[in-house]
């Protein structure tokens, strides 16, 4: 089974987990640019995890044979930090950067004025830097926020096939899937949705525009929820076609629309910067 | 793709700011291959012309070197040898020195380094080099700045080596024996 993970915080993650990972068939993610456990205070303080993601994150991956990819964006809780926002300023900058293939995460987390107008500005943003964006709908009153987002994905005029709509659960994937955007499920271990649930989704809506993601981070998650949803699907009766087209083929489809993907991780380089991730002398 | 650098070159001359957003695209337009410059790649190249043709270039280098990949601070530091920065430019190569990617420290060594560092800062930029292998002949006004503080320093370099037992740098050993001679 070969697997693509679309949202994965790996930044968060050990070592350990990028070794399962590759065990379990993961040859590829995404880790979009998300809020952390502490509330950043500083424009720097994002400029520093930015470079991360296009620096060492994708160097540590490597060492795994996993390629790593990103997403950029100012995310929609510190966008209500006016010593946050400014950081807008320097997108262009690092939404050129090679391995950047969305914007993201933006949307909504409590639907104020502020996040309005960095969800706009952003999706303005992937229309002039030709990138998908990656939206993420809200944890609290998700069906309205979700019905809002689509509202401003139409509004920027940016191409529905561009944007894909994450968390999404039972209540929102229908108004996702009319609206011509992706489809994306977080599989976690006791929230958002489950694999068996997201078994359901698939037998009642399809294969089709649809992207499963572990979406693990600092919190309790499975970045192996992937694999395990795979698994899933094969027991409920998928062929292993259906597994390759959307734990693979979606989305490589979806971010390969920046030009950017590259799925050939080159582990040759075994220090970046000098640094390597070996921790003492070599057995 | 040659297309994409002419362009470039057009915006960045009309608004020297388009550097920032063309600098990062550079290797994935024009490719990462060696180029007809020794040592250079194709996407190093790229990146001095479109700093030589902005006029202005010298106010962006300091963004563009800070949010920079690798690849994008190797060039700024290749353009403070075209781009006129006075000493503005020395914070970036003090900045690079610090590093330990041989890539960086090499390219912070070139003609800019030989003319503006300071004499201390230059002996340990030579030592460092050594120090990380680069080839000395990477390093630019060894000829006019070696000095007998810096000898010394690498005399010294050399001993530790061979009391440890360890192999001393065939282009150190030169240096060292013409020295001498």
């Amino acid at each position: 089974m070969r697997i693509f993970d679309p949202h994965i915080h790996m930044s968060s993650r050990t070592t350990d987990d990028y070794a399962a990972m590759h065990a379990a068939g993961v040859r590829a993610l995404v880790e979009p640019a998300f809020w952390l456990g502490q509330p950043r205070t500083s424009v720097g303080s994002f400029t520093d995890y930015f470079d991360a993601l296009v620096g060492w994150e994708p160097f540590r991956a490597s060492q795994f044979g996993i390629a790593h990819h990103c997403t950029i964006a100012l995310n929609p809780k510190e966008a209500n930090d006016p010593r946050c926002v400014p950081v807008l300023e320097l997108l262009p900058r690092y939404l050129e950067k090679d391995g950047v293939v969305a914007v993201g995460e933006i949307g909504y987390d409590s639907m104020t004025a502020e996040e309005d107008k960095a969800f706009a500005a952003q999706l303005a943003l992937a229309i002039d830097h030709d990138l998908p964006a990656l939206v993420h709908t809200p944890h609290r009153d998700k069906a309205a926020g979700t019905e809002r987002s689509i509202a401003v994905v139409r509004e920027s005029g940016i191409a529905p096939e561009r944007v894909v709509l994450d968390h999404l659960n039972e209540l929102t994937v229908r108004m996702v899937k009319e609206s011509g955007c992706w489809l994306g499920f977080s599989i976690y271990p006791d929230t958002k949705m489950d694999e068996d649930r997201m078994v359901a989704i698939l037998r009642e809506h399809g294969t089709e525009r649809v992207l499963v993601n572990s979406a693990a981070d600092w919190g309790k998650s499975d970045p192996l929820k992937t694999r395990k949803t795979g698994d899933a699907m094969l027991a409920a009766g998928f062929s292993e076609d259906d597994v390759d087209q959307v734990l693979w083929r979606n989305p490589v489809a979806f971010y390969g629309q920046s030009g950017r993907l590259a799925l050939e991780s080159d582990p040759a380089a075994a220090e970046f910067a000098g640094n390597s991730i070996l921790r003492g002398a070599r057995k | 793709m040659t297309g994409w650098l002419e362009n470039a070159l057009s915006d960045v001359a009309a608004d020297a700011t388009a550097l920032r957003t063309v600098f990062p695209a550079v290797g994935r337009r024009v490719g990462r291959g060696p180029s007809d410059v020794p040592g250079r790649t194709v996407d190093d190249v790229a990146r001095v012309r479109l700093l030589e043709a902005a006029p202005g270039a010298a106010a962006e280098l300091p963004g563009l070197y800070r949010y920079g990949d690798a690849a994008e601070k190797r060039a700024v530091l290749y353009g403070l040898s075209v781009v006129d920065t006075g000493d503005a430019g020395v914070e970036l190569v003090a900045d690079a020195l610090r590093t330990n990617d041989t890539r960086l420290v090499t390219a912070a060594m070139g003609e800019y380094a030989a003319t503006h560092l300071e004499d201390a800062a230059y002996r340990h930029g030579v030592l460092k080099c050594v120090f990380m292998g680069i080839p000395l002949a990477e390093v630019a006004g060894l000829d006019r700045r070696t000095d007998g503080e810096l000898l010394c320093m690498l005399r010294s370099f050399a001993a530790e080596r061979a009391a440890a037992g360890r192999e001393i740098p065939a282009d150190l050993r030169t240096l060292l024996n013409e020295q001498d001679a």
